[in-house]
């Protein structure tokens, strides 16, 4: 549990962390949202007693970051991937740290084995990739074997394997009973593994939400409809008191009704149609309120086999993929949008036997010895 | 570590020459200056580049860990700021020390066998204090430079800084007679008065060998004082 209170950060005149006040509870993912700069490693940094807060405090299951006796068992935490001794090999790496807190040597071997670095371990750290790295650093969180984990942007440089094999170790840590607290600036990644969401903007809390309350206060669904009738379309829906957006180009938008329910009133009136599609925009570019004006968000191709993988609500780890409760459809999915903005990137490129699957979080994947 | 090795090396090395170098002049000597030819301090003459790879380092084991990063992982494991910097000073200082003492006796007996005739025995008066006070005086000037850097943070400042003070600033002030007597209370001026056996003829210095190492101390005390208020003021 970390909990953070009243926490502020000034350089000077500019407030980079502004009044955060907020609850990380264990046994779920939670996520850390906000565009670049918005004061996300900052407030990581505070947790960890690296940066003195301005104002306010943060609290690790009720103590200061420094009266913890061997921080690395209560909370391990991949801020800086690069934070390394370069000359230093893996393996030493790690023993150092482990030393410093008085963890087994045998750990290391451990942890090196679970992020897949045991080939490199003697390899020194400087000539790693961004991804090794990046690994290094969650052995680093994982050294300790604590309850509460900590994860500054971890997808940063790993590749498609390295990325699905994190979502499910975070899962799988919560899933423990463990406190995981996920940074990222991708909505699209948070909505794959966080149960939890707080979002800032500009150093100030914008919401602290279950991720499917999240999603289903900033999305938005509507209806695609095209008919060479528009006209009289347009006549009947305003009859049933459906409201209707012209979209241009001869498309009609609706809003809070389902596709069912539109072609069974156009059909009833023998309008034709050309066009009945529901459409669930994932992060619909769009200009934001107030703080976050210039956040934009690049969006992963989603596939409906993936959404799938995990329900709102957040899913134990390893549940196994299967169709989605509830029906309606896509009419009834919806995604955030609003304060946030995106651009709906190319469909699929993933393959959902990948997306779909959950791998054991904890085995590595086999390239990663690389 | 490979500033250590260079430390020990380049001491002995220009210990050594400058030694058969004295010795070769020695014969020009007037009565007087052979009266004050001290030969112990003669075979430290390499000492003034020697403390310059101790300078580096000093340096290097502390700014190191600010341009890798590192710092934030270590102060994540360790965050009791004061026990991190003390353990890594400690540590520090004993490789330090170890490879000073070695340095300090292999130079003087390298460059007492250089000197011939001339040379020094370890049981003569002040000389087993000069020798093992050379070794001291190395250390010392690594600590002195761990504080520096601990202060300053960015390698490039703390050597910018730290090599021309020692290797210019110390000795024009040293050597100008207006400022003489501040230059003697500079940290390396007073600290090498432990290398010297004999006192040179027109020496009016107000403190002994030990005293000038005492001072020396305590501009180490200073420099890793003001080091250890910064790492646990400032933001890692």
């Amino acid at each position: 549990m970390i909990e953070l209170e009243g926490l502020t950060k000034r350089y000077g005149e500019k407030v980079a962390v502004n009044n955060l006040t907020f609850t990380v509870r264990p046994g779920m993912v939670t996520g850390f949202l906000g565009p670049n700069g918005a004061g996300k490693s900052t407030t990581m940094r505070m947790m960890l007693g690296l940066d003195n807060p301005s104002a306010g405090a943060v609290r690790i299951d009720g103590k200061h970051y420094a009266q913890l006796r061997d921080p690395l068992t209560y909370i391990g935490a991949l801020l800086d991937a690069k934070a390394t001794h370069g000359g230093r090999s893996a393996f030493n790496h790690l023993l150092c740290l482990a030393q410093s807190n008085g963890i087994p040597r045998a750990r290391v071997g451990e942890v090196l084995d679970t992020v897949g670095l045991t080939a490199v371990a003697r390899k020194k750290a400087k000539g790693f990739s961004l991804g090794m790295g990046q690994r290094l650093g969650i052995a680093g969180a994982l050294l300790g074997d604590p309850e509460i984990l900590m994860f500054d942007e971890p997808v940063n440089g790993l590749d498609p394997e390295g990325i699905h094999w994190i979502r499910n170790l975070m899962k799988s840590l919560a899933g423990q009973g463990r406190t995981v607290f996920v940074s990222s600036h991708l909505m699209s990644e948070m909505a794959l593994t966080a149960d939890h969401l707080v979002v800032i903007g500009q150093g100030r809390l914008l919401a602290d939400t279950s991720m499917s309350d999240f999603i289903r206060r900033n999305s938005r669904s509507y209806v695609r409809l095209r008919s060479p009738e528009r006209e009289r379309l347009l006549d009947v829906l305003h009859r049933a008191e459906v409201t209707v957006t012209e979209a241009g180009d001869g498309v009609l938008e609706v809003d809070g009704t389902t596709a069912e329910h539109l072609g069974e009133l156009a059909a009833s009136h023998r309008i034709v149609l050309h066009e009945l599609s529901p459409q669930q925009p994932p992060w619909r570019r769009r200009s934001c309120g107030s703080p976050p004006s210039r956040w934009s968000i690049t969006r992963t191709p989603t596939t409906p086999a993936r959404r799938r993988a995990l329900p709102p609500g957040g899913p134990p780890a390893g549940a196994s993929p299967g169709p989605r409760a509830g029906s309606g459809g896509r009419g009834t999915e919806r995604w955030p949008r609003g304060r946030c903005c995106d651009r709906s990137g190319p469909r699929s490129a993933r393959s959902p036997r990948r997306c779909g699957r959950s791998a054991s979080p904890v085995s590595s994947p086999s390239r990663s010895g690389r | 570590m490979w500033t250590l090795g260079l430390a020990g090396v380049v001491t002995i090395a220009l210990g050594a020459l400058i030694s058969i170098l004295s010795r070769n002049d020695y014969d020009g000597l007037d009565a007087e200056d052979r009266f004050a030819f001290d030969p112990t301090f003669i075979s430290f003459a390499g000492m003034s580049l020697g403390q310059l790879a101790m300078i580096v380092f000093g340096v290097l084991v502390v700014s190191n860990e600010y341009s890798t990063g590192m710092i934030r992982t270590s102060l994540a494991a360790v965050p009791q700021r004061g026990t991190f910097l003390f353990g890594k000073v400690v540590v520090a200082t004993l490789l330090a020390l170890a490879v000073g003492l070695a340095t300090s006796f292999v130079t003087f007996f390298v460059g007492q066998a250089m000197l011939g005739p001339y040379q020094a025995r370890l049981g003569d008066p002040g000389v087993l204090r000069a020798v093992i006070g050379g070794g001291l005086y190395m250390t010392l000037i690594a600590m002195f430079s761990m504080g520096v850097a601990a202060m300053l943070r960015s390698p490039m400042l703390s050597l910018g800084i730290l090599m021309p003070f020692f290797f210019l600033i110390s000795s024009i002030l040293g050597n100008v007679s207006a400022t003489e007597k501040v230059g003697r209370f500079l940290p390396d001026q007073a600290g090498s008065k432990i290398m010297q056996v004999k006192t040179p003829l027109d020496d009016d210095t107000p403190y002994g060998p030990w005293g000038g190492l005492a001072i020396m101390v305590a501009w180490v005390v200073v420099a890793l004082a003001g080091g250890y208020a910064v790492l646990k003021k400032r933001d890692a």
